[in-house]
């Protein structure tokens, strides 16, 4: 092996990650006095968040009555009642709070007549325990999680966050059980970096780009979820995943749900606007994973759009051409874009699409990564957060709503600050870190550098990419997850054949996607496997052949560790908490969840 | 006599040419600007033959081709693939732009050559180095600035007030106009280009801001904001559709009624 130096950097707080989360968590920490690092693959503004379109969350009332305890009840009934009710009760109780924080900050949002933020109507979002639908995600035209994005960047820049630049994170330094810091390359110079830390925030996103057709980034490789795997932690319910209703078909690009809350609607090959038949109260603004499951039973009974009846239109064009250009101008860009569309006059073509991951690295409230050790489901990991889509909370449960991931985003970035804050001394003595901690991460990366087989990544990826698409789609069986379970075992398998040509140290795009395609194969794997072991449906998981939820015996949530070694999965469970934070709300017990 | 020399790197050699797989229906060549920084050769232009029925439309969509199936070594930054990050900005066909939005089929002829962002260093093949775009950014200090206490909710704003934001806080800082101004490649450690100048101007104009004079005495100085000729480059390339060079001239017009 070549041998490579560390440079050594000790700070109070790391954050990997310059998205919302991550950004808020940093400067949070910043604020709070705490030495704060902010490592990040690319500039903070190229950050995913950057491409959440239609709002976000919080009962602000400013488009009529709300109250955050109806927010949480929606939340609840989204999650199919998967979520963790005094997580859920955390997040929505503090949304205002964080909303207003924004606005402080600058965030450009729309504006009501009096002045104040403009509220949209989003699916799932309902008045008085789901009566009706209400406006309660607050926009900035459909450009809000740019405008966040931006707004925080700046604002971290005018606090003392020290920002890594275009740094890849490789791997969690652990030492028996805790976390210490974290490793790095940097991209421009080649050279490796050791970030020593009290507390590791992962901000890393999701994984979305485990498939063939996503709306996330191509830089949504789900890094923070592939170092915990490799650092022995369990990811959680990994085997929902969130389809969009309305990717553009073809290119794959989001057509926020705000489209719809503006009052645009579905219509399939007769013209029929059909979600009227599968949520008769909120028809095109039921939540995400019906309307996904709507919309493919329409293309399956012949009922699809186009040439080869094979996706859906969404229609604008009813729309007064100035509330387009005021408050979907984002969206009307890329329809004509990516598929030819003027949507004053058109329908926009649209199809289900991969879009967010509920699983991710497990935590409490205070966005502390856990784990199970024997009978305790929520032993704390030592030095470990995970926050924004990364994390698994579990405010989503099964399904998210929409807008409820940019208030997760800043409303859990907050409370890693804060608990950071109230645990952490500044500039703490750590203790000293040994070879052997680190011995491994190097040895990956130089296997990974060197590595000379036939297979190049691009070609194992997307074998990867097709199997996830084929296989863990809007609807499963037990046999197309069989099949996915084989499918990613064989490309795991075949990791020790990869190919990579490019053997520099500077800007090597051919081993960054290298890397980030080894943290992608452990989360495919230990998706497919929650899945096929999940045998009934619930939110976004939908299993043909256990069509209803089970709540009997399916009340939890899955634990799955990854044995990089062998590419075997080990599952177990944690209990869905059923107790809400504080008695001013009581748990809310399961019930049908019809909209 | 004097003699004078190149700066380094700057005579762009030759390169290998990469020929279509046999089969190709519809062949186009991409001249492509490589640079290998941890070897001892000048930049080179690479041409690939590429079938651009096999791969998607835009500019991206071949490159992102090039590097699956040809040559992984080609290294360039991208992320959304849909215009918002900015992270794909290039110099394509002679023109600053995002490869993700731009079709391939805008690039006239047989050959399209790409480059990285012009009038900056180039770490490696389209990748050049951001840091004093970035750092002029900062500078512009883009965040509210308030005295006034925090109301208990939202500042209020008439939409009529949100509105004199449009088309300036759209911005996705991916450098094509400022690389694409003669005046920037000129005195680009001095002035501060037409994207930090919009952005300053985004906050000068928000009608929550409170720190309007400060930033004006920030930017009267013969280099950050003067240096602006109306050259209307930046107006031309910004893949938004954004008018840097009209809010440089508001700018001017802030510090000249406040004199009078």
């Amino acid at each position: 092996m070549a041998s490579y130096q560390f440079i050594d950097h000790k700070f109070d707080v790391v954050v990997v990650g310059a998205g919302g989360s991550g950004l808020r968590a940093a400067l949070g920490c910043a604020a709070a006095g705490l030495k704060t690092a902010c490592i990040t693959k690319v500039f903070p503004t190229r950050s995913h968040t950057v491409a959440a379109q239609g709002g976000i969350s919080a009962s602000l009332g400013n488009m009529g009555e709300d109250d955050w305890r109806w927010h949480m009840y929606d939340t609840v009934k989204g999650s199919d009642w998967l979520g963790d009710q005094d997580a859920i009760e955390y997040l929505c109780r503090n949304a205002p709070a964080a909303v207003y924080e924004l606005e402080h900050w600058g965030v450009p949002f729309s504006r009501t007549p009096e002045g104040k933020i403009y509220q949209r109507a989003f699916g799932g979002m309902t008045r008085n325990y789901g009566e009706a639908p209400i406006q309660r995600t607050c926009a900035a035209a459909d450009r809000t999680g740019h405008a966040m994005l931006h707004t925080m960047y700046g604002q971290a820049l005018s606090k003392d966050t020290e920002f890594f630049i275009e740094y890849f994170a490789l791997d969690l330094i652990m030492d028996e059980g805790v976390c210490r810091g974290v490793t790095a390359w940097k991209l421009d110079d080649g050279t490796l970096h050791r970030f020593q830390a009290q507390q590791v925030i992962l901000a890393t996103g999701g994984y979305g780009r485990a498939y063939f057709s996503a709306t996330s980034a191509h830089t949504c490789t789900g890094d923070g979820g592939g170092m915990a795997l490799r650092a022995g932690l369990p990811l959680q319910d990994m085997e929902f995943v969130q389809f969009h209703p309305t990717g553009i078909y073809g290119a794959g690009c989001l057509i926020t749900e705000g489209a719809r809350g503006e009052g645009g609607y579905l219509t399939n090959s007769e013209g029929e606007r059909f979600m009227e038949r599968y949520a008769p109260s909120v028809k095109d603004l039921a939540p995400r994973d019906m309307v996904s499951r709507a919309m493919t039973i329409e293309i399956r009974e012949g009922r699809g759009v186009g040439p080869k009846k094979d996706h859906i239109f969404l229609h604008l064009d009813h729309l007064d051409p100035k509330i387009l250009a005021e408050r979907l101008p984002g969206i009307s860009e890329s329809a004509k874009i990516f598929a030819g569309v003027d949507v004053t006059r058109e329908p926009i073509p649209v199809l289900p699409t991969v879009h967010y991951n509920m699983g991710g690295i497990p935590t409490n409230f205070y966005s502390e990564v856990v784990t199970r050790l024997g009978d305790d489901p929520d032993k704390v990991v030592p030095g470990l957060m995970a926050v924004g889509e990364a994390a698994c909370v579990s405010v989503h449960g099964a399904n998210r709503l929409g807008s409820n991931s940019l208030i997760d985003l800043v409303v859990f970035g907050r409370s890693a600050a804060l608990r950071c804050a109230d645990t952490i001394k500044a500039g703490a003595t750590q203790v000293e870190l040994k070879p052997a901690m680190t011995d491994g991460h190097l040895a990956r990366f130089d296997k990974f550098r060197n590595a000379s087989g036939s297979t190049p990544t691009a070609a194992l990826r997307l074998e990867m990419q097709k199997a996830m698409q084929d296989d863990a789609a809007v609807f499963r069986t037990t046999d197309s997850l069989a099949s996915g379970v084989k499918r990613l075992e064989a490309i795991h398998a075949k990791r020790p054949d990869l190919k990579v040509t490019d053997r520099g140290l500077i800007w090597n795009t051919d081993l960054v996607e290298t890397l980030e395609f080894d943290n992608l194969v452990g989360q495919a794997i230990t998706t497919v496997a929650g899945a096929y072991n999940r045998t009934e449906s619930r939110g976004a998981h939908a299993h043909e052949d256990f069509p209803d939820r089970n709540d009997g015996e399916w009340m939890k949530h899955t634990l799955t560790w990854f044995d990089d070694a062998t590419g075997k999965v080990a599952i177990d469970y944690r209990p869905v908490h059923s107790f809400t934070m504080t008695n001013d709300i009581a748990y809310i017990p399961p019930k049908a969840r019809v909209y | 006599m004097v003699q004078l020399r190149l700066p380094k790197n700057s005579r762009v050699q030759r390169g290998e040419h990469h020929p279509a797989p046999a089969g190709a229906t519809k062949v186009k060549t991409f001249k492509v600007y490589r640079y290998d920084p941890e070897g001892t050769e000048n930049p080179r232009w690479d041409t690939y033959d590429v079938d651009v029925d096999a791969c998607g439309p835009m500019v991206l969509d071949v490159l992102i081709h090039i590097k699956n199936t040809v040559d992984p070594t080609l290294s360039f930054r991208r992320s959304c693939r849909e215009g918002v990050c900015g992270s794909c900005a290039m110099n394509i066909g002679g023109r600053n732009t995002l490869a993700c939005t731009h079709g391939h089929d805008e690039v006239p002829g047989a050959q399209c050559q790409i480059a990285p962002l012009p009038h900056m260093p180039v770490i490696k093949d389209l990748v050049p180095d951001m840091t004093m775009f970035y750092a002029q950014y900062a500078s512009i200090e883009p965040w509210l600035h308030t005295t006034t206490p925090e109301p208990q909710t939202e500042w209020l704003q008439t939409p009529e007030d949100r509105s004199k934001i449009d088309g300036l806080y759209e911005c996705i800082l991916c450098a094509c106009c400022s690389t694409s101004c003669p005046s920037y490649w000129w005195n680009g450690e001095k002035y501060l280009g037409p994207a930090a100048l919009l952005q300053s101007y985004r906050w000068l104009v928000d009608s929550r801001d409170e720190a309007t004079g400060d930033r004006l005495d920030d930017l009267e100085d013969p280099f950050k904001l003067y240096r602006c000729h109306t050259i209307m480059n930046c107006a031309q390339v910004c893949p938004k559709g954004l008018n840097p060079a009209k809010a440089i001239g508001e700018i001017k017009k802030m510090l000249v009624d406040r004199v009078v």
